[in-house]
């Protein structure tokens, strides 16, 4: 999960980095008096989760509440890359005078924890590491050990921190590390980190990652989740503890395993380009027990996808046995009723598939067709989808 | 010959007293895995049965190890679990350790990783993987054994439904091994562990490997191959379709900007002169015009 700028301001906060006031608002009212309360001059940020929204125009200064209220009203609504802006933060004004960066990752081809450290900040850092290689310090840290005191400094000095800011840096960094490592999270980013003109480092902006797998050791994490973006479908289906996501196809996908289910969305909108490029409108992975309720559950919110026109039913039964999966699209139907309404393509292999196909096929019902293989369902599905 | 697994691998299982860890050391044991007993910590002493045959219960794997000679782990553990298993394993030198559990905090198996790195004494494959199969010899996992037999060809997956749907499709010339390394950012056993190993082993012919969206270990691979791969690969590349930083499933397989993406890899692949398939029987029959079956 990716945070607001404001969520992880107040992520840093709370483990002790400096940050300046900021405050969240959703309405101009809320932008003027929270420019109030820090004095007036203020700037508005739009909270948007992707970047490059300072030249889309979604970051201004404030300078008294009245204008905040302003340029409040002006940025919330707007469309950055197309994310709808629904929050500002206003944060205090300070007079900046250098501008770094900061970040701890996970690298995963190192399998390894990466910091990367730069005096040339405030720009896109992968920029700066294509044109500029030298100004970018990447340290990786042996995940039993952590940042210590010692290592910060060295970093910050191998970065080229000029000398009277490097000890402040590397106070920044071990707190970094240690919210890094207490949040789980998977990126912790500070850019830029400013030194003012009164020299106090200060994390101006920032950008979080959680790892979701993480979630039952952080019950706090639940509260940072943006309800707002997600899709309906996408609520319905996490309610229901299905892996679901929304794509913007026609043909509705199930099966089991997330490779298979990624497979078949590539052999779905192969098999598409013949029938007038027909894709596929989800990804939804059933897991290992595909149970009649679990069955029930995927096909009825796919069937409740007003985008989908036909349905493909891609199952390999390993631990999973096929005649369970054909009794669970039976059932599911049963379930549906006349909510059921488009035809449906079943492909079963594997586990007791003989089994499987005879109960389809004596069921008879008449959205359900089976196909012998995983492409000529494919084929299938698409052509019932263009219908 | 094989890569990791074969028939002397005798195997333990961390959480068999589970219900996850019965219902596959069953089924590994059906299948003709050697099996030898189980690791849960607080029930060392009792003996369990699996169907008729009665496997004794260790409270840790160096107690399994001194009694039983084990030389597999095969780690059943739910997620918040998983770390101190596999330290467990590591600790106690066992040269295998397979973690099939999902759902593990990148965090946690950074530092599982890393910690086995550094005592030099166990390979880990997963997490979040269905295990390996040695077809006719030992079966440490979920993968299922009745798919088809022996044969000349290596498998390496990052996913396990494709893994039976690729052993599937080539059912009537078999496998050497084939290993399902899991779909998690971090992993203990690589592509390239596997290539390699694929390339050492006497009786694997070809090697079809299978990546999916997210990272660029599929990019590093070709690089290998290109470097130490003289046998012939195809390879398969899933997430063609799916959309930029949306997570597909597995924790790994995310698109982020131009990194990732499922046409990098196949393109990377193409270079090294791996022949990657549409679909998985495409793949499977352009395997099948490399061997000339």
């Amino acid at each position: 999960m990716d945070l607001f700028e404001y969520q992880a301001r107040d992520l840093f906060e709370a483990h002790g980095i400096p940050v300046l006031a900021g405050k969240v608002a959703t309405t101009p009212d809320e932008a003027k008096s929270a420019a109030v309360g820090m004095g007036g001059k203020v700037v508005v940020k739009a909270q948007v989760k992707i970047g490059g929204r300072g030249k889309a125009g979604g970051v201004k200064l404030a300078l008294d509440g009245d204008d905040a209220f302003e340029k409040a009203e002006a940025i919330l609504g707007m469309d950055i890359k197309g994310h709808t802006v629904h929050k500002v933060m206003i944060a205090q004004a300070a007079p900046i005078k250098e501008e770094y960066y900061l970040a701890i990752l996970l690298d995963r081809a190192a399998r390894s924890f990466l910091v990367m450290a730069s005096v040339a900040g405030g720009m896109d850092i992968e920029q700066v590491a294509h044109e500029t290689p030298e100004k970018l310090a990447k340290v990786h840290v042996d995940p039993a050990k952590g940042i210590d005191a010692a290592l910060a400094e060295s970093i910050a000095k191998q970065a080229q921190f000029p000398a009277d800011v490097q000890k402040q840096v590397a106070d920044v960094l071990v707190k970094l590390w240690a919210c890094f490592v207490a949040e789980d999270a998977t990126l912790v980013e500070v850019n830029p980190l400013v030194k003012t003109e009164d020299g106090r480092i200060i994390a101006l902006d920032g950008k979080v990652t959680l790892d979701d797998n993480a979630a039952f050791r952080h019950p706090h994490h639940e509260a940072l989740v943006d309800h707002a973006a997600t899709n309906p479908l996408e609520a319905l289906a996490k309610e229901k503890d299905l892996n679901y996501v929304k794509l913007d196809g026609q043909v509705g996908i199930i099966g089991n395993g997330a490779g298979l289910v990624m497979s078949t969305l590539d052999v779905v909108a192969y098999a598409g380009e013949k029938f007038g490029g027909m894709k596929p409108a989800n990804f939804l992975d059933i897991g290992g027990g595909a149970s009649a309720q679990v069955m029930a559950d995927g096909l009825s919110i796919i069937l409740n996808d007003k985008d989908v026109k036909s349905v493909f039913v891609n199952v390999f039964g390993g631990i999973t046995a096929c005649d369970a999966v054909a009794n669970g699209i039976i059932q599911a139907l049963e379930m549906l009723g006349s909510k059921a309404t488009k035809p449906i393509v079943v492909r079963l292999d594997g586990n007791n598939v003989l089994e499987g196909r005879r109960i389809l096929k004596e069921a008879n019902h008449p959205l359900v067709e089976q196909a012998e293989t995983m492409d000529g369902a494919a084929a299938r599905a698409a052509e019932l989808a263009a219908k | 010959m094989s890569i990791f697994l074969n028939k002397d691998s005798r195997v333990i299982v961390h959480g068999m007293t589970g219900s996850e860890g019965t219902k596959h050391t069953k089924r590994m044991l059906k299948s003709g895995t050697n099996v030898v007993g189980g690791v849960t910590p607080g029930k060392g002493g009792q003996s369990v049965d699996m169907d008729g045959k009665s496997l004794p219960v260790f409270n840790s794997a160096a107690e399994a190890v001194a009694a039983t000679g084990a030389n597999v782990s095969v780690i059943f553990v739910p997620a918040k679990f998983t770390k101190a298993a596999v330290i467990d394993a590591v600790d106690a030198k066992v040269p295998l350790a397979v973690v099939i559990t999902e759902g593990i905090p990148v965090h946690d198996s950074t530092q599982f990783v890393a910690y086995a790195q550094s005592k030099g004494t166990t390979r880990i494959i997963g997490p979040n993987c269905p295990g390996l199969i040695t077809p006719g010899e030992s079966n440490v996992g979920i993968i299922p054994a009745d798919i088809t037999g022996s044969g000349p060809i290596g498998l390496v997956s990052k996913s396990g439904t494709l893994t039976y749907q690729m052993m599937y499709e080539l059912r009537d010339i078999g496998f050497s091994t084939a290993v399902g390394i899991g779909g998690d950012p971090v992993i203990g056993t690589t592509h390239i562990d596997c290539l390699r190993a694929f390339q050492d082993d006497p009786k694997t012919e070809a090697i079809v490997m299978i990546g999916e969206i997210g990272g660029d270990a599929e990019e590093r691979a070709a690089a290998f191959i290109k470097e130490y791969v003289r046998k012939p690969v195809v390879g398969y590349v899933a997430g063609f379709t799916a959309p930029e930083g949306k997570t597909m499933g597995h924790a790994g397989a995310i698109v982020s900007g131009s990194s990732g993406t499922a046409s990098g890899k196949r393109d990377a692949l193409e270079a090294v002169g791996v022949r990657v398939g549409v679909t998985p029987s495409e793949t499977a029959q352009l395997l099948r015009s490399i061997l000339g079956r």
